[in-house]
């Protein structure tokens, strides 16, 4: 059935004849931007659409394209409303600008926490319906024929009775002066045309010539280039500086403080835009002079209160912390009640170490901070904070300052923080030139802000047949969300539910349950990492499902499976895991089965992973099967990309991923000590999709989060050693 | 002064002889499909071929390859037409991108020395690259498609 949607919402629908006689239809946010309105040669920004007499489609593209493919998926989605010739489609990138705010991310512009498809998939949608409908109505007035009478194909209007024809390019100066329709039907599903196939991504020709520019390959007329010397100890200072060596090297033009600027109050739920420690830039004409200048660099720090912070203090405070009960995220039924008539009680600790991002191209920024005006360049996942902090830092008004998005080598929710925004427009406003800061790979691993440390204690109360009548968790972590917002707390009742929202909302049938938050905030700066709470809650409710299972005596799959009886979703990501794994059938000798499902995202995962491990305690991942419920489907092809990717980024961090703090520093620098799965190292990656009609969920942050239990799990069938801290250590499993 | 051959161009470069070659790439001649990603050939984003054979350009000071011929991601093929750039996109390969520059560019460099690589071989010759964004079996696949390509050529 198709859905009719009234274009209320709090969307106007904006139509406009443009300059040269094109059509461009468009919502906006009202209060947030200005009428639309063209110019010439140039259209409001507001504008999801335009389509010009030579047929042309041009679509904005309002997200960052980070490799989750945004910039082929989303203009998909009007295309199919508006059955546009994907051919004649063009795309055009948007900077910052609040008319394109995610409906769902509390009217900013940000590409986060898996959005774009759930965010704007209606108004894309949307926008592509009314466009067609003015167009089929164009038509009709200009044949004299009644609407229902006619059909559109490829961005031609079809006059079936007559065989008569007219392409979009020759209506859009009579759609233009049509009033606005007041409501869309929306196709269904099944009659997508364009939704569902596997096109290619349009991002991928520039990506394999190296025309793609990113942000570190941005050059501007007249651009120094800085690296900036920071204190290595979290929240330090600079306590003086001796810049005579550097100056005196050939390139060098400038030393500056940075990161003493009060950039003001964070901005919300992300986009604080000061560094968490003080530094000194270092600016010259080319990135070696930049090097060779802060070898040169004398400073000496003021280390501050966190020099004398280590992991292991760390791992000890919490696990004191976890004693004390925590604020309540969930309380069904009576779980102590549950423990005492229990049959049988059961105990386990889980940890989770924090972890880096790593994106492929380290943390850089270029501004041109002018008396009159600051332009921006940046590979940034939140255009809104990145204008806000140099709005901010530059004193100008907002209209002053532009932000020009470019490709991204990795985001993960790194490129959600405006730190290395708020350095580049810093550096270049107090040498009056433009300016691009690089980060070395070193600076960015030591200067992140990190997957939060985690210690979880869990109970459970089992009945007689073994099954689980009380479940409790006590999750202690630090609070990402109090970071941004100092009363997050306060006004959350306690609980951050970043940290327990996966562990509380956990799908599975026990009647009587209890989730706690302990915060715990040892001084490390933290972040969002690819799905930052169900990364750590798949790990830890998935791992204590199993040992629950075995603890009954009956098979992980068919203990889920029972306890999946009201979460049809889930379950049936299971269930096609399962079959298409070969759950129960026998495997080459020496190797073992761990399963894993949760969802993620707005989508409904579960996965098998067959492991070997060898007489040394190496552990070898060799096929990953995952079935996948996302709602229905934009293009198969690029959930399986993801899917395959977020399995290896989660498993990377399971085997491997660990940042330790010693004396307020953190340990691990480059590839060599904090180490990538790599291609000898890879499973093979089967990818399932289950058929849905439902709405989209997201899939970027999707298969992170169960990987790591089915291959703990996967251990414990081949060891019978659990893992209960990551990341998993050979030393744990070599054979005595 | 540097003399040194690039995507078959002769170029003399005042530029101190110290320098990563990566850099004399993307700042001096501008080519940016090179890619910086870790300073110390840990990563191969920013590989590139001297006299054919793949090179980590982050750590190869320019003087090192005074009077070599270097090839980068731009100078591999006219139009994105090399076998293996085709093969990349057939099969959906690039994610962020960022590394592939360097993957293609180790992949060619084992193309031209065989033929018909096996798993293994692939393996051996792109297990020093790191892809974040998890990529690896695309590559393995566009790898073996671009083989059968290049067979087909002959």
């Amino acid at each position: 059935m198709s859905k009719t949607t009234t274009l209320s919402r709090r969307s106007f629908l904006q139509v406009s004849a443009a300059a040269g006689g094109g059509l461009m239809v468009g919502f906006y946010l009202p209060g947030l931007v200005k009428q639309a309105k063209a110019q010439a040669g140039v259209f409001s920004p507001n504008i999801w659409l335009r389509i010009a007499p030579d047929d042309t489609v041009t679509i904005m593209v309002t997200q960052l394209e980070m490799g989750q493919g945004a910039m082929t998926g989303l203009p998909m989605m009007l295309a199919e409303e508006l059955d546009a010739d994907w051919n004649k489609v063009k795309l055009e990138w948007v900077g910052a600008n609040l008319a394109y705010a995610n409906p769902n991310m509390r009217g900013t512009q940000v590409t986060t926490a898996s959005q774009s498809v759930r965010g704007y998939w209606k108004p894309l949608r949307e926008a592509g319906a009314a466009a067609r409908l003015m167009l089929v109505t164009a038509a009709a007035q200009t044949w004299g024929v009644p609407e229902n009478s006619l059909s559109t194909e490829k961005s031609v209007v079809l006059h079936a009775a007559s065989g008569r024809r007219l392409r979009y390019g020759e209506l859009v100066e009579k759609a233009a002066s049509l009033p606005v329709p007041q409501q869309v039907t929306l196709r269904d599903p099944k009659d997508f045309r364009l939704l569902g196939q596997s096109l290619t991504r349009l991002d991928l020709k520039e990506k394999v010539n190296g025309s793609a520019v990113f942000g570190l390959d941005v050059k501007v007329p007249n651009m120094l280039v800085a690296r900036i010397l920071r204190c290595p100890v979290f929240q330090g200072k600079v306590a003086s500086v001796n810049s005579d060596k550097a100056r005196a090297v050939p390139g060098v033009r400038h030393v500056v403080q940075v990161g003493s600027v009060d950039t003001g109050a964070p901005d919300g739920f992300a986009g604080t835009t000061r560094a968490p420690a003080q530094g000194v830039a270092v600016v010259a004409d080319t990135y070696w002079a930049a090097t060779k200048g802060l070898q040169a660099l004398e400073v000496k720090w003021d280390e501050g209160s966190l020099a004398t912070l280590n992991s292991e203090d760390i791992r000890r405070r919490m696990a004191e912390a976890a004693e004390r009960p925590g604020a309540v995220a969930r309380n069904d039924g009576d779980f102590d009640q549950a423990l005492a008539g229990a049959a049988k009680q059961f105990e386990a600790v889980y940890e989770l170490p924090y972890l880096a991002h790593a994106t492929m191209e380290p943390m850089n920024c270029t501004a041109d901070v002018r008396p009159d005006g600051c332009d921006v360049w940046v590979s940034t996942q939140t255009q809104t904070f990145c204008h806000r902090a140099a709005v901010r830092i530059t004193g100008l008004p907002p209209d002053r300052v532009k932000i020009h998005t470019t490709y991204v080598g990795g985001g993960f929710g790194r490129r959600g923080e405006g730190d290395y925004v708020a350095e580049a427009v810093e550096v270049s406003k107090a040498v009056g030139r433009p300016v691009q800061v690089v980060w070395t790979r070193e600076d960015d691993m030591q200067h992140d802000y990190y997957r939060p440390v985690t210690y979880v204690r869990y109970w459970a109360a089992l009945d007689q047949s073994g099954m689980p009548i009380g479940w409790k968790a006590r999750v202690v972590q630090p609070s990402i969300f109090s970071r941004f917002n100092p009363r997050a707390l306060e006004e959350m009742r306690g609980v951050d539910n970043i940290s327990v929202g996966g562990i509380a909302g956990m799908r599975y049938t026990v009647p009587n349950r209890r989730a706690e938050y302990v915060y715990f905030e040892p001084g490390v700066p933290i972040g969002f990492w690819r799905a930052p709470g169900g990364s750590v809650s798949g790990f830890i409710t998935e791992s204590f499902a199993d040992e629950l299972a075995v603890a009954a005596g009956k098979d992980p799959y068919e203990f889920r499976r029972q306890l999946l009886d009201k979460e049809p979703r889930l379950r049936g990501a299971l269930d096609l895991a399962a079959e298409k794994a070969g759950w129960g059938k026998p495997l080459p000798r020496g190797r073992f089965r761990g399963i894993s499902a949760q969802d993620s995202v707005g989508s409904f995962l579960a996965q098998v992973a067959e492991v070997s491990v060898a007489p040394d305690g190496k552990v070898r991942v060799h096929r990953v099967v995952c079935a996948v419920d996302c709602g229905w489907v934009i293009n198969p092809d690029n959930i399986q990309a993801q899917v395959e990717g977020g399995i290896i980024f989660g498993l990377t961090a399971a085997l491997y991923g660990e940042i330790t703090i010693r004396n307020g520093r953190v340990v691990q620098g480059n590839f060599h000590d904090y180490p990538m799965l790599r291609m000898n190292e890879a499973p093979v990656v089967e990818v399932h999709i289950v058929p849905s009609t439902e709405a989209p969920g997201g899939i970027g942050e999707a298969s992170t989060p169960q990987i790591a239990a089915a291959v703990t799990n996967a251990i414990f069938a081949a060891t019978g050693k659990r893992i209960r801290r990551l990341p998993i250590r050979a030393a744990d499993l070599r054979r005595a | 002064m540097v003399s040194l051959i690039v995507n078959g161009k002769p170029q003399s470069l005042d530029v101190h002889p110290d320098t990563p070659l990566l850099w004399v790439l993307r700042e001096t001649l501008g080519l940016t499909g090179t890619k910086f990603g870790c300073g110390i050939s840990q990563c191969g984003a920013c590989t590139v071929h001297v006299d054919g054979r793949p090179v980590r350009s982050c750590t190869t000071p320019v003087s090192q390859v005074a009077g070599k011929k270097v090839t980068t991601i731009e100078g591999l093929s006219a139009n994105s037409s090399h076998p293996l750039q085709q093969a990349w996109i057939a099969e959906q390969v690039p994610q962020c991108g960022y590394c592939q520059s360097g993957q293609i560019m180790a992949a060619a460099a084992l193309l031209a020395a065989k033929r018909r690589p096996s798993d293994q071989d692939i393996d051996t010759a792109m297990s020093s690259h790191i892809c974040r964004c998890g990529t690896y079996q695309r590559i393995r696949r566009a790898i073996h498609r671009a083989a059968r390509m290049m067979g087909a050529e002959a």
